[in-house]
C-alpha cells in the first residue's frame, strides 16, 4: 500500500506523535443528500479551531470532494453503502479529517491522483487537486474490492493553540 | 438548489440558488440541457448570485454546458459569483473559458 503526501510518495507507518484534544466520528449512507450533510458537519467541528470563514470553506469542499468520491467511485452510486468520517484536532492545533468506504477501491491511485484524470468524462478530475491545494496533507490508501480511506491534514498553528487557551 | 429560467430572444439566463454538489447536479444539467435543445440558445448566462457552495459536480456542469454551448456556435457568461465561488471558478480554470461578470447588467453592456 502507498501513500502520497503533498505530491511525494511513501511507504505507510506514520506515527503521530500529537495528542488529539477533540474528535468526532460518524456514519452515513452513501446516499448524495448526505454530501451536504458530511461537510457541513466537519466544517461546524473545524470551527471551533479559529480559523477563518475562508478556511471553513476549503475544509467543506475537500470533504464534499471525498464523500462524492466514496459515492460515485467507491459504490458506483449504490445508495445503501456506508461511508465513515472521523475528524481529530490535535493539540499542535491541527486538524485530521479521514474519509473512508469500503467500495471497490482504486486499482491505480498514483492515475487517480492526476491533476485531470477522471474515470467519468462528465467530470473534471478535480477532486483529489482540491483535496490536495487545500489542505497540507494528503493521504490515500487503497485496496481493490476492500475500498478507499483518505486522510487529510490541515495546521492551523498559532491559532489553533490560541483558541485552545 | 432552485433554478429559475428567463430566456429573451436567444438568451437564456439561469438564476439558480442554494449549494451546487453532486445532489443537484443531474437535475440541473437536464434542466439547462433541456432549454438548450428546445430554442436555439446563442448566450447562456448563469447567475450564480445566490449560489452558496460549488464543488467539483457543480463546476462538471459549468464546464459540459460550456462544451454544449460552443459546440453550437454560442456564448457563455458567468456573472456573480460571491468570493468562494469565485475562488473555486478560478482555480478550476473555468474562468479562463467563460468570462465572469459581476451582474447581468455588465454582461449586457459588454
Amino acid at each position: 500500500m502507498w501513500s502520497v503526501i503533498k505530491g511525494r510518495w511513501t511507504s505507510l507507518g506514520l506515527e503521530s506523535y500529537m495528542k488529539v484534544k477533540n474528535y468526532v466520528r460518524f456514519e452515513f449512507n452513501s446516499l448524495p443528500e448526505n454530501v451536504a450533510f458530511a461537510r457541513s458537519c466537519v466544517g461546524a467541528f473545524a470551527s471551533q479551531l479559529d480559523c477563518t470563514l475562508e478556511d471553513i470553506e476549503e475544509i467543506k469542499l475537500v470533504v464534499s470532494e471525498a464523500v462524492s468520491n466514496s459515492i460515485i467511485h467507491g459504490y458506483n452510486n449504490d445508495p445503501s453503502q456506508k461511508i465513515e468520517v472521523i475528524v481529530s484536532i490535535f493539540d499542535n492545533g491541527s486538524l485530521e479529517i479521514i474519509i473512508k468506504d469500503f467500495g471497490k477501491g482504486i486499482e491505480n491511485i498514483e492515475q487517480a491522483l492526476e491533476p485531470t484524470y477522471s474515470s467519468d468524462p462528465s467530470h473534471m478530475g478535480l477532486g483529489f487537486t482540491f483535496m490536495r491545494s487545500f489542505m497540507d496533507e494528503m493521504e490515500v490508501i487503497s485496496e481493490p474490492g476492500k475500498g478507499t480511506s483518505v486522510r487529510l491534514l490541515r495546521h492551523f498553528p498559532s491559532r489553533g493553540h490560541q483558541a485552545m487557551a | 438548489m432552485k433554478a429559475d429560467f428567463k430566456q429573451v430572444r436567444d438568451t437564456l439566463v439561469v438564476r439558480i440558488s442554494g449549494e451546487l454538489d453532486m445532489l443537484v447536479a443531474d437535475q440541473l444539467r437536464q434542466a439547462i440541457d433541456q432549454r438548450l435543445d428546445a430554442a436555439s440558445i446563442r448566450t447562456l448566462v448563469l447567475n450564480l448570485e445566490k449560489v452558496t457552495f460549488i464543488d467539483s459536480s457543480g463546476l462538471g456542469v459549468i464546464i459540459g454546458r460550456y462544451k454544449k454551448v460552443s459546440a453550437q456556435q454560442g456564448r457563455m457568461y458567468i456573472v456573480g459569483a460571491c468570493t468562494s465561488v469565485e475562488k473555486i471558478l478560478h482555480f478550476s480554470g473555468i474562468d479562463k473559458l467563460v468570462p465572469l461578470y459581476r451582474s447581468e447588467k455588465d454582461v449586457v453592456s459588454n
